[in-house]
């Protein structure tokens, strides 16, 4: 009895969802496949998607860059905060918690700052004599801004996952004549992929869609889907266009966190969520 | 290799800092560029608080936010013991319908709700400004619905269900049962799930960029637009100030949380 008339508690929440999410949704293939001059039904805005098949794969490629090198330095850093004391991991856990609260946008101005012709780093490089460097606008500053930016997306999932180890496995492996490096390979880290695809989903997501970050740090040969995207609805008007556009966006993010998830082993119940 | 790895944890926490800092030092300069500190002035402070503005604009961002986690929180948590409770199948999809937001990227919600605002306001009710206030807060519970959800469903699932009905066998309604035990049993994952939402909430800025009309501006969006006109300083002096008023609310949530750890773990024992 009881269990019956509980389950109605979740009918408006159901109902929310399917209005704000799954009919949003909807609304973007009809803009998709409508003209935006006379509103008729036309396929030319999913055509027009092949012209920006290379900045997919330029998005994609920037990302997955990004999503790996996050992977190489956020793992140690997990690692180690795993290993502290428990007073020290709260700390640790706290500072690397810490800038994402803070206004990203300010922090990818920051780094235009650092990073300009004469900004902070190219000054110090005069003042000891050194050329200064072109690192603003190019293809590193943007991977520079989102692994900065989404670098602690990686560190949490994966701090999560190793502090759980229990250390008996690895003593196990220890006792049954594992070195070191067999230990990493063989038990630690086939344990932490959980935290690895849910860290390289947490960072490639954000990180192929971004506009801000390329629009900053960039330069005219490293435009990004989401600067495209972001021009059809403000700038551009054609939010036809900017529709067909976000529903490949979409497709493509959906198959390559499927892929990843993949190899998670799990439906992605147990997906570590920050 | 364990030193190679303390070094390299040092310098990441380095590279994560020096932006903020780079921040921080620019609030207290004369000059109006980040790359040279001309002097030292609170005058940032000063104007920061006369203008208002982005006082105003913060203000904008917490009743957003404020709102939205709040209501996310209630409707979420009854949303999920009404889930719980589904049948494993429908369950399935309805968890499936929850991710879609996670799992889509930002500018993907941000856009698709645009679209359906714009939409339903202009075509189908006739509207001049059909991006308002209430479509920005439509927005936002919206997306942190989720967050309730997934942090409100595994503490519902590690709950005994003898539990509450040990409570309706003691003579408690079914309403009395759920505040007197099953909310008890819950809490951390609704406080964890608020909290989250929250956060994500004051600190969205995709999103709302496509959401909020001109009439209702939060911060972010105000940020972003010093894309094209010129940077205020006084910007700088708010993010000093939000960064030690965070700093201070963590440091201070760890203290309290340590300190009840260690109540707890006196009371039992060392059980467990």
């Amino acid at each position: 009895m009881k269990r019956n008339k509980s389950v109605l508690l979740s009918t408006p929440y159901i109902l929310w969802m399917v209005a704000f999410t799954l009919i949003p949704l909807g609304v973007v293939c009809y803009y998709a496949l409508t003209d935006p001059a006379n509103g008729s039904f036309t396929w030319n805005n999913l055509r027009q998607l092949g012209m920006y098949l290379p900045v997919f794969g330029q998005s994609i490629l920037y990302s997955l860059v990004s999503a790996f090198i996050c992977l190489l330095l956020g793992y140690p850093v997990a690692y180690y905060i795993a290993h502290r004391t428990p007073v020290m991991q709260k700390i640790l856990y706290m500072l690397v918690m810490l800038p994402m609260c803070m206004s990203f946008l300010l922090r990818t101005l920051a780094w235009v700052g650092l990073l300009q012709d004469t900004g902070i780093i190219n000054n110090l490089l005069a003042a000891i004599g050194l050329p200064r460097l072109k690192l603003i606008r190019t293809p590193a500053a943007v991977v520079l801004g989102m692994v900065y930016n989404y670098l602690p997306y990686m560190i949490l999932p994966l701090y999560s996952v190793i502090v759980k180890i229990d250390h008996r496995l690895i003593e196990a492996a220890e006792d049954l004549g594992c070195n070191g490096v067999q230990v990493f390979g063989r038990v630690i880290l086939p344990l932490s992929v959980p935290g690895i695809v849910s860290g390289m989903t947490m960072v490639f997501v954000p990180a192929v869609s971004t506009f801000y970050i390329s629009q900053k740090l960039g330069g005219t040969e490293t435009v990004l889907i989401g600067d495209v995207i972001e021009r059809q609805f403000k700038q551009g008007n054609n939010p036809n266009l900017g529709a067909a556009l976000s529903l490949l966006l979409m497709v493509l993010v959906f198959v390559c966190t499927g892929i990843l998830n993949r190899f998670a082993g799990d439906d992605g119940e147990e997906a570590v969520i920050v | 290799m364990k030193r190679v790895n303390k070094a390299l944890t040092i310098l990441i926490f380095i590279f994560l800092y020096i932006p903020m800092a780079v921040l921080i030092v620019a609030s207290f300069n004369t000059g109006k560029d980040v790359t040279r500190f001309e002097g030292f002035t609170l005058n940032q402070y000063i104007r920061l608080f006369q203008d208002g503005h982005l006082l105003q604009l913060l203000g904008n961002s917490l009743v957003v936010s404020i709102l939205a986690s709040l209501i996310a929180t209630v409707f979420g948590t009854v949303a999920a013991v009404g889930i719980h409770n589904l049948n494993p199948r429908l369950r399935g999809a309805v968890m499936t319908l929850t991710n879609i937001p996670m799992t889509n990227p930002d500018i993907v919600t941000g856009i698709s709700l645009s679209l359906l605002f714009v939409f339903v306001g202009s075509k189908l009710l006739g509207q001049r400004n059909s991006l308002t206030f209430g479509t920005l807060l439509i927005a936002h519970i919206t997306f942190n619905l989720p967050y309730v959800i997934l942090n409100v469903m595994p503490k519902l699932n590690q709950m005994d269900p003898a539990l509450e009905n040990a409570a309706m066998d003691l003579g408690c309604t079914p309403l009395q049962a759920f505040f007197k035990v099953t909310l008890h049993e819950i809490m951390p994952g609704i406080v964890s799930g608020a909290i989250m939402a929250f956060t994500m909430s004051l600190d969205d800025f995709v999103i709302s960029y496509f959401v909020s009309g001109m009439d209702f501006v939060t911060l972010p969006v105000e940020i972003y637009s010093y894309t094209k006109k010129p940077i205020q300083p006084k910007v700088y002096a708010l993010f000093t100030l939000l960064f030690v008023l965070i700093f201070v609310l963590m440091v201070g949530m760890n203290l309290v949380q340590m300190r009840s750890d260690r109540k707890k773990s006196e009371a039992h024992g060392n059980g467990k």
